[in-house]
Order: C-alpha cells, then sequence, then structure tokens
C-alpha cells in the first residue's frame, strides 16, 4: 500500500506531468497518477462513484507496494529450493500441513505484534502472557470440570484465558500510554511478571487433564484437511489485515506510529488508542496460549521463552519498521514462514536444524539494513 | 462536521473594508504562573482579510494563536465567533466552530500520503471500513479549488514531499473543513523563494475566497505582500492593529521593536528604528516590564 515503498506512478514522474498540465486540475492528475493503467480514460472521463473493481485493484496495488514484496520472493526460492532438493519429502501436503501447524501459534502472536510494532513500540510479554492465559484456561477447565468435560467448561476456561490475555496487553498499554514508562521496559517487566504468576499458580509444574474435547478438535481435528489451528491462525491473519488497512482503527495505528504528536492534534485520543492496541496484542497471545494448550494437551510453561523475539523477527522480517508508522500483516504472513520453512527444509536435507537461527538471524540483520536503508533514501528525497 | 464539497460556496470573493468580523478577542489576559504573557489583547479578524500578527519573540504570538485554538483557553476576556461569545477551550471546539491552526512544524504524519492526513483524525467510513474513494476524492477537490498544481498525486506520501508542497498539504487540510478562520503560524519560515511565493498566493488565495486569514510572520516582506492588516503585538500587548497601506515598512518594524512608533504617536517621527534598549523609559510608560 501507500506506506510502502513508493512505485514509479507516485513519483513527480513526466506523465503525471503530462496529465496535469492537460487537465488543469490537481484532481485528475491524482487519479490519473493512482491508478495507472486507466490514467487516459481518468483524464478524459473521471467517474466519481466508487466501483468495486475499483476497490479491488487499489487493494491488489497496496499488496504489491509493500515493502514485504521482496521478503515474499526470498520465501518462494526457499520453497522452491527445497522442493528441488527433496521433491519426495518436502512440497508433500503431510509436510507443508505440520509446517503450517507449527507456525499457527507463532503468526497470531505476530498479527499482534505488528499493530504494536507500527505504533513504534514493542512487546516482549507475549510469550509470557501465551503461557499465563494457558494456565488460566487450564485450571479454569480442570477446576469446574475433567479431562471429559463438556463444551461449558471448555468456554468458559477459553473466554478466562483471552480474558487474562487482553488484561496483561490492556495494562502494558496503560503504563505505557499513561505512566509513559518505555515499551521495552514495561513488557520486560511484565515478561517477568506475567511467567512467574503461571508459575505460582502452578508450583512450576505443567497444568495436565485438559478436556480432550478440546485437544480432538481444535488441538488435532481438521476441517477439510485443514487442521484447525492453521484455519484460526488464517482468520485472525485476514481478520488483523483487514483491520489494519481498511479501518478508521487500523488508519489510526498508522498515524500514532508516524507522529503522535500530529495525530493527538488532529484529534485522536492517542493514549487510548495505545492500550486498545496493547490489548489487542494480549488478547491474541491469549488466544495463542488456547491454541498451544489445545494441541499439547498441557500448558507447556517452559516452551515459550523465545516465542516473543519470535514474533518480533517475524515482524521485522515481514518489512514492519520499528520506528513505527510502517508495516502490514501480510508482510508479518511471510515473516512468520522464513524461519518455518528454513527449520524444516534444513531438518529434511538433513542439515543440523540449528543453522535455522544462524540463518535466521542473518536475514533478520539484513531485512533490517534494508529498513535503514530506505529510511535514508526517504529522507534524502 | 462534514467535510465541504465545495469551499468557495457561502462565501463573497471579495471583502469590503467593513466586512463584520468573524473573529473578534476582547481584553483577553493570559498567565501561565507569575508569567503574565497576554494583557488586555484586542483581535478583530475580518472575512476575505489577511490579518498578519507580528511581533518580537516572546510577545505572546504563540500564546494569542493557542488561545484562538482552544490549546490554552484564555483566563479572562471574550472570544465573539462571528459577534457570538463561545467558548472555546479545545481543539475540537476551536475546529466545531470553524477555525483551523496550521502550526509551525506542520504536524503531518511522514509515512501517510496526502489524502489520509487531510482526514486525520476525521476519517470516512461507510460501514466501519475507510471510504478511500471519497476521501481522495474530496482530498482533490480542496486542492483543486485552491488551484494547487503543484502536487501530481493525493496519494503521494508526505514524506516525499518538498517544503513548499507540505506546507500545501497543511494548508490544504485546515481548509477541507467548511473553516472560516485559518491561523497560519509562520508558514514561509523554512522555505526558499520560490516556495515562499508559492505559499503566499495560496494564502492571498484563501482570503480571496472569503475566509478570515490570520498570518503570523516575521517576515516583513512577506507581511507587506499579502496582509490587508497589520496587528502586532508588543511585550503581551496589542500595540496597534492597523492597514497594511498606512504605514511603512520601519513603521512597523518600530512598533514592533519598541511597541510604539510613528502611526501611533506620530509626534515623534525621528525616533531611530530598533532602540528600544536606548530608551528604556519608553518601556515603563507602557506600563511594562523591559
Amino acid at each position: 500500500m501507500s506506506l510502502g515503498e513508493t512505485t514509479t506512478d507516485t513519483g513527480p514522474g513526466p506523465g503525471d506531468d503530462a496529465a496535469a498540465t492537460t487537465t488543469s486540475t490537481a484532481k485528475s492528475a491524482g487519479e490519473a497518477a493512482s491508478s495507472a493503467d486507466v490514467k487516459d480514460e481518468t483524464v478524459t472521463a473521471p467517474d466519481p462513484r466508487p466501483d468495486l473493481s475499483d476497490t479491488a485493484r487499489r487493494l491488489a496495488r497496496r499488496l504489491v507496494r509493500t515493502n514485504s514484496a521482496w521478503t515474499f520472493l526470498v520465501l518462494l526460492v526457499l520453497m522452491t529450493a527445497f522442493s528441488i532438493m527433496k521433491p519426495a519429502h518436502f512440497p508433500t501436503t503431510f509436510n507443508l500441513r505440520n509446517v503450517a501447524t507449527d507456525a499457527a501459534v507463532l503468526l497470531i502472536i505476530g498479527v499482534g505484534m505488528t499493530y504494536v510494532v507500527i505504533t513504534a513500540g514493542i512487546d516482549l510479554s507475549v510469550g509470557s502472557v501465551l503461557v499465563f492465559s494457558g494456565v488460566v484456561a487450564a485450571k479454569t477447565m480442570t477446576g469446574i470440570s475433567d479431562v471429559d468435560a463438556g463444551w461449558g467448561p471448555i468456554l468458559l476456561g477459553l473466554l478466562a484465558g483471552l480474558a487474562a490475555g487482553a488484561a496483561w496487553g490492556a495494562l502494558n498499554g496503560f503504563l505505557v500510554a499513561k505512566a509513559k514508562v518505555p515499551a521495552l521496559i514495561v513488557t520486560l517487566g511484565s515478561l517477568g511478571m506475567a511467567l512467574g504468576l503461571a508459575q505460582v499458580m502452578t508450583e512450576g509444574q505443567d497444568v495436565r487433564g485438559v478436556p480432550t474435547r478440546l485437544s480432538d478438535t481444535i488441538g488435532n481435528g481438521r476441517v477439510l484437511g485443514v487442521p484447525w489451528l492453521v484455519v484460526i491462525a488464517l482468520l485472525v491473519t485476514v481478520l488483523g489485515a483487514l483491520a489494519l488497512a481498511t479501518t478508521r482503527f487500523g488508519r489510526r495505528t498508522y498515524a500514532i506510529g508516524s507522529n503522535a504528536e500530529a495525530a493527538r492534534r488532529a484529534g485522536i485520543p492517542v493514549e487510548l488508542h495505545l492500550i486498545k492496541v496493547y490489548a489487542l496484542c494480549g488478547l491474541l497471545a491469549g488466544l495463542a496460549g488456547i491454541l498451544s494448550l489445545a494441541r499439547f494437551t498441557t500448558t507447556t510453561i517452559g516452551g515459550h521463552t523465545n516465542d516473543s523475539l519470535g514474533a518480533i523477527a517475524a515482524v521485522v522480517l515481514g518489512g514492519t519498521s520499528l520506528f513505527g508508522g510502517v508495516g502490514t500483516i501480510v508482510g508479518t504472513l511471510i515473516g512468520v514462514f522464513i524461519p518455518a520453512i528454513l527449520q524444516n527444509g534444513f531438518i529434511i536435507l538433513g542439515v543440523q536444524p540449528y543453522w535455522q537461527s544462524v540463518a535466521v538471524g542473518g536475514v533478520l540483520i539484513a531485512a533490517v539494513y534494508a529498513d535503514q536503508l530506505r529510511r535514508r533514501a526517504t529522507q534524502r528525497a | 462536521m462534514s467535510p465541504a464539497t465545495s469551499i468557495s460556496e457561502g462565501y463573497s470573493a471579495s471583502a469590503s473594508p467593513d466586512a463584520p468580523p468573524v473573529l473578534e478577542l476582547r481584553g483577553i489576559n493570559k498567565s501561565f504562573g507569575p508569567v503574565h504573557v497576554l494583557r488586555d489583547v484586542d483581535l478583530t479578524v475580518r472575512a476575505g482579510e489577511v490579518t498578519a500578527l507580528v511581533g518580537d519573540n516572546g510577545a505572546g504570538k504563540s500564546t494569542l494563536v493557542k488561545c484562538i485554538g482552544g490549546i490554552h483557553p484564555a483566563d479572562s476576556g471574550s472570544y465573539l465567533f462571528e459577534g457570538q461569545p463561545v467558548k472555546v477551550d479545545s481543539p475540537r471546539a476551536a475546529a466545531e466552530l470553524g477555525v483551523e491552526i496550521v502550526y509551525q512544524d506542520l504536524a503531518l504524519c511522514d509515512n501517510l500520503d496526502i489524502v489520509q492526513n487531510m482526514f486525520l483524525g476525521r476519517e470516512t467510513t461507510k460501514r466501519f471500513v475507510l471510504d478511500e474513494v471519497t476521501m481522495e476524492q474530496l482530498a482533490a477537490d480542496t486542492l483543486a479549488s485552491l488551484s494547487v498544481r503543484t502536487v501530481t498525486s493525493v496519494r503521494q506520501r508526505v514524506a516525499s514531499l518538498s517544503g513548499g508542497q507540505r506546507q500545501t498539504v497543511a494548508i490544504a487540510k485546515a481548509v477541507l473543513w467548511n473553516s472560516k478562520v485559518v491561523v497560519l503560524d509562520e508558514p514561509t519560515a523554512a522555505l526558499g523563494v520560490a516556495q515562499t511565493a508559492q505559499v503566499l498566493e495560496l494564502v492571498r488565495r484563501l482570503a480571496d475566497k472569503g475566509l478570515a486569514v490570520v498570518l503570523i510572520s516575521h517576515n516583513m516582506n512577506d507581511v507587506f505582500a499579502v496582509a490587508d492588516r497589520i496587528a502586532v503585538l508588543y511585550l503581551g500587548r496589542m500595540t496597534a492593529q492597523v492597514s497594511t497601506s498606512d504605514v511603512t515598512h520601519s513603521q512597523v518594524v518600530e512598533l514592533i521593536t519598541t511597541g510604539r512608533g510613528a502611526a501611533t504617536r506620530r509626534e515623534a517621527p525621528d525616533e531611530p528604528n530598533g532602540t528600544a534598549g536606548a530608551d528604556g523609559t519608553s518601556e515603563w510608560k507602557n506600563g511594562e516590564r523591559p
């Protein structure tokens, strides 16, 4: 979208100048430049009515212009390379389904993280909030029922988990927006607190006895051959992407990350908005905690220490700028799959899977360096 | 408040010298703690005119602007809008009356495009979804109505615009909302010669459309190029509000630097300019601390 790299048609090229002079109004010049392929028609016969194909074209152009276009290319190259090297093992339904299932939880956290990073913030606590929410959900379910619990107790547990996640997020947001404590410190604090409290509640022992109805359906079930985890993660991604790109909430998220003072002067309730964004991130961490619980039928307290950093890495790989104001959910989707595919590919190739961490680290630094170059180029222009 | 479809409607293109004031401030006082920044300031702003607000650093120009814009409501005094006393205690309240301020540092979001910036905080939506087509159209119409040709695409990111283009966008943003009074805080301060000329032309055009424009400037050439009236603040007091045609360049400079001049005190025409420090007693006569 427009927040991405400016493509040739947005620059003051000779074609746009011609359009401006022939029509003598900024209006048709703007329309012509906003849609290069219909430039000629627009100049002669502007259509003020919004139509569906126009909206679709706009959306398509946004996708093309994103910073993540290059990252997507990297992902494609990786997948092609692994497919050529191991055609019998890598490009199989079974393998790709596994990769997607493994990535589902990280993807959900990544969607929330994208919002936070676009506001020029960061949330280190999502991994711990995920564990905390999972523990709250599991404790609720096992407390009021047992392994054979019906949907009533399960639903109650799910709601408790989601509420716990959202509450941690809202607390983070409140401290960042109102108390003006830097997000890095606030979420570093809640990273420790959420995990610590989860361990206090469970005395460090993972909660077992999660209802089998939950693990058999959401945890390990499939719809039309696609695991529920993947379906839910994709649903969250689509909704998150639409909300970010096409709603007032999304637009204001970008505005705050771009220039919080300007947003304030424009009448946007910046502090409240920040609280909402962090609460959303916490809520999604809560959802991720529930999905993790459903998949592993236990709370996996020790298994999520790297999730926050993994999510931040995915968001940054996807072209979202740590300086705020720039980023897309589609980018995060790609950013989640690059480490996942790398790891999977290395395992299949018989390379030590630990090389994945090395490779992803390198790609991450390269991605941020590219972002810096872009910023410098913009400032020169 | 709905955005203007055409800002030129409803305004007379030419304003008579005696046009009723749109905005009138009477006896405005404002203190920050022990510092009395504005003392009984009167200001009259008429539709179709550019009123230049000049004064040295610390004279109270920015504070007066913030009183007008509702950021710092005045301690006492009356705020009349179209003859009616009104209470302006927030930027929202000012915007609802049709008073828009274009701040010196512009307050634009670099990563957003022109349309997104112009509708910042007041986005048009249709069933929860941003109505990009309508917003783009209105933004383009507004720029067209201001005869802006320097901007080639309303979907350009603000980061890629020049200083003059940014100023144009900020001004167009202020005009978009059917505003009646536009206050411009040093719009040419950071601009080159050609861009300054463009922005001044735009300022003049706003007034010719029938808007009341308040222009804050340090640059006497700019003031004399576009202003119909000049209001001079000196140490928190409004020392003069005169027609541009009635005063000379050096008289205004004298008003700014000493708080008095030939325009108000013709008995001292041979007073040299800029000698406030040498003639300390005159400041005390004005009831001010030096």
